[in-house]
């Protein structure tokens, strides 16, 4: 074989380029690291059981939306007796998630699925403190 | 104990509905907002009627205007092209070219009139959108959905008033001040006026009616005989904007 | 698939006009990533000209996509057998047209992420609704019917029995789509300018005089490049197609202006004039409206009489004129004429800007595009019988 040194040359550039996502998030030391979300500091319960808002979050919040802008239905009545009113930023973000980047994003990133774009409209109330309200 | 997840969402959906039942049986036991919430206003055909002789009395007062896009974070562009509005002033003849009048009395000639959406009871913007983005509630409010629109425009052409804007880029960057209790729109949908929908689920009247220091603007229910609009419109004249179209516009002017 | 690989097979002239038009779509494509990030506020649209060059161009290739039907009716539905080789090029070019129709709705619209929701949340009230339904559909329908029956010619076999009843479909298919198209704008109580029954006969009548004469063009070009000669007598019909087509245009226009101006309504009439004489000072259509006009009568002059309509010397200019014109009519001043003045009484004037028109020279590149390699297609399998 003339073109030997070639095609195992072409080889280990193939496997390379192959294993590169793997390898490059070794050396860059971006796994084995923990998930650590930026739980809400005072309310302990969520609109939902916490295991139905890991798996369905996004349901409840398309409901909530059809819910509101269609149907004009303003409050929520959660699983525990607790009446909600049905606002992204006045409920979800103010009171407990107060920070896109430590507690959405997170869990997103690492799940490798970009977070939706509800915060191009639905104001992320970090950019109200910071404007000096 | 390990319960399957198909069980844990029947128990919850159960307990929602015990809840709700709860709730309607007046037992309401939970956490309540920091005030108790005024109830809601309703209507079964809100419509405004705007007194364009008080108006005039506070010449070049644009508190309706500052108001709305305040509450509504409305974005400011200079370029009137980009121009984003969902309340502002026009001259009479503009604002009203059905009455068209070369010997217009000098009440209204070279005055301003109030223009923002007529909230019609026969609104072609509604037969046109193609994803109901935009519809007629029951309480006579046409109402947007900015997460449905594709900002297709068909809406704009079809107003014949002129009342939409359209996000033509991101209007974050040029809004002064945010106000929390309402979101932005995003770049490629149309927005208008939509009756501060989310203020009479508070109780409140509309911000521009509240901001009018001549209390020039009346909201009310046409169906309700007894009210404010209805009084108005029993005791004087009125015109709507270009009622020869059918579109059974909702904002009545004082003449 | 679909014998793609004799589009593959082609000449130093052939391979340079690919490039050329890969080079204009990838320019254009690079200017649509540009609006995707920062919003339509790159084109000259405004609060008051709210659709522009897109939906303009989107308007006048529905009816060149619809003027198909003008080669298939008589081959398919009256047995003309002169047209026996134009048909397929004229269904080739509806393709491309319906093609770049829905590409420069796609390229128009604020939230092109959302564009299945006119599906999920279907609004029969809606034209728009219909003409996305209408459109794939013709779309398809062209697709299967060319697919068939240039498959069984290079078979040698004749095409299944079934292939017949979708291409009588196609002929009121093809009227329908330029229809729901003209209603889009005709049922508009705001707009005067749209606001007329005529618009509809209008936007078909301008079709079918504008499409069979980019097809004449594309016909004689193969005739120049290429053996492929669909022969004198197609030719000459489809040239007195439109110029029938025109005539009707021209007079259904003249229609509209004698209603407009002899019933003196102010709204309706300050379209005419902005166009035509400019209002409040602003004038930038005029010129363009003008040289239209004279070009329609001048291909009119060209057309009516014998001896230039059967010149083939002649007949690709008057063509040529004839697609410019109603193009301006059609493609430009219809619908920014209707904008301008707004319902306010406003007069915002609308140019394209430069991303605009290189977005939109680059849909035009891919119908071309489209259109050369179907006809490299079509022209391999038959040219493969003449040798």
């Amino acid at each position: 074989m003339r073109d030997q040194g070639l095609i195992f040359v072409g080889l280990l550039v193939f496997l390379g380029l192959i294993t590169f996502p793997v390898s490059y998030n070794l050396i860059a030391g971006k796994t084995s690291k923990p998930l650590e979300l930026q739980l809400p500091a005072v309310e302990k319960q969520c609109v939902a059981p916490i295991d139905y808002m890991k798996t369905s979050h996004m349901k409840l919040l398309f409901q909530w939306r059809d819910d509101r802008v269609r149907r004009d239905i303003r409050t929520y009545a959660a699983y525990d007796g607790k009446s909600y009113a049905i606002s992204f930023t006045g409920t979800c973000l103010t009171k407990c998630h107060t920070s896109k980047a430590d507690f959405c994003d997170r869990c997103h990133n690492y799940m490798g699925i970009q977070t939706p774009n509800c915060t191009d409209c639905h104001i992320d109330p970090k950019l109200i403190q910071r404007s000096g309200e | 104990m390990i319960i399957s997840r198909k069980r844990f969402l029947q128990v919850t959906g159960v307990s929602l509905l015990v809840a709700a039942g709860e709730k309607l049986m007046g037992a309401f036991s939970g956490v309540v907002p920091s005030e108790a919430p005024a109830p809601a206003l309703t209507a079964r055909r809100w419509a405004m009627v705007v007194d364009l002789p008080k108006c005039y009395r506070k010449e070049g007062c644009i508190k309706c205007i500052e108001a709305c896009h305040a509450a509504h974070n409305v974005p400011k562009f200079i370029d009137h092209a980009l121009e984003v509005k969902w309340i502002w002033k026009d001259s009479f003849e503009n604002v009203f070219p059905s009455q068209e009048n070369h010997y217009l009395a000098a009440t209204f000639k070279d005055k301003p009139a109030l223009a923002f959406c007529n909230h019609c009871d026969n609104p072609p913007c509604v037969r046109v959108c193609p994803t109901q983005a935009t519809w007629k509630r029951e309480d006579g409010i046409v109402m947007m959905d900015w997460h449905r629109c594709i900002g297709c425009r068909y809406c704009m052409a079809a107003c014949p008033y002129g009342s939409r804007s359209f996000n033509w880029t991101n209007p974050r960057s040029n809004i002064a001040k945010l106000d929390p209790d309402f979101p932005t729109r995003t770049k490629g949908v149309v927005e208008k006026c939509t009756f501060c929908e989310e203020r009479l689920g508070k109780g409140k009247l509309p911000a521009c009616v509240e901001a009018c220091p001549e209390k020039a603007m009346a909201f009310g229910d046409l169906d309700d005989s007894h009210s404010q609009v209805r009084e108005l419109l029993g005791s004087r004249y009125s015109i709507r904007r270009k009622p020869e179209l059918g579109t059974q516009p909702e904002i009545f002017y004082l003449v | 698939m679909f014998m793609f690989e004799k589009a593959l097979v082609g000449g130093r002239r052939y391979w340079i006009w690919i490039l050329c038009l890969l080079a204009v779509i990838g320019l254009g494509f690079l200017a649509y990533l540009r609006q995707l990030s920062y919003g339509l506020a790159i084109t000259g649209m405004s609060r008051d000209v709210t659709w522009g060059i897109y939906i303009a161009q989107f308007t006048f290739m529905v009816g060149v996509a619809a003027s198909a039907v003008m080669v298939v009716l008589p081959y398919y539905l009256h047995n003309y057998k002169a047209f026996g080789k134009v048909t397929i090029l004229g269904e080739f070019l509806a393709i491309s047209a319906v093609t770049m129709c829905m590409l420069f709705i796609f390229v128009d619209m604020g939230q092109p992420t959302r564009v299945f929701n006119v599906l999920l949340y279907p609004t029969p009230s809606s034209l728009m609704f219909w003409d996305m339904i209408s459109l794939a559909g013709y779309l398809l329908l062209n697709a299967v019917i060319a697919l068939v029956t240039l498959s069984a010619e290079r078979k040698e076999i004749a095409p299944p029995t079934w292939i017949k009843p979708v291409i009588l479909l196609s002929i009121p298919w093809a009227v329908s789509i330029h229809t729901v198209t003209a209603f889009l704008y005709s049922g508009l109580p705001g707009r005067s300018f749209w606001l007329s029954a005529i618009l509809a006969p209008r936007f078909l009548a301008s079709a079918f005089a504008a499409g069979p004469a980019l097809l004449i063009l594309l016909c004689m070009l193969i005739r120049k490049l290429t053996r492929y000669d669909v022969g004198r007598e197609a030719i000459q019909k489809l040239a007195l197609i439109v110029t029938y087509a025109m005539i009707t245009n021209v007079f259904l226009l003249l229609t509209e202006v004698f209603t407009t101006f002899y019933s003196r309504l102010p709204e309706h009439m300050a379209h005419f004039q902005y166009l035509f004489v400019g209002l409040n000072g602003h004038a930038a259509l005029v010129p363009w409206m003008w040289t239209s006009a004279i070009l329609a009568l001048a291909s009119l002059a060209l057309l009516i009489v014998p001896g230039t309509r059967n010149s083939h010397r002649i007949l690709p200019l008057t063509c040529g004129i004839v697609f410019l014109s109603l193009w301006i009519d059609k493609g430009l001043a219809l619908i920014v004429g209707g904008f301008i003045p707004s319902p306010l009484g406003a007069v915002t004037e609308y140019a394209p800007t430069l991303p605009e028109i290189s977005i939109t020279l680059a849909i035009w590149a891919i119908g071309f595009l489209m259109v050369t390699v179907f006809y490299k297609i079509t022209l391999s399998v038959r040219e493969g019988f003449a040798s």
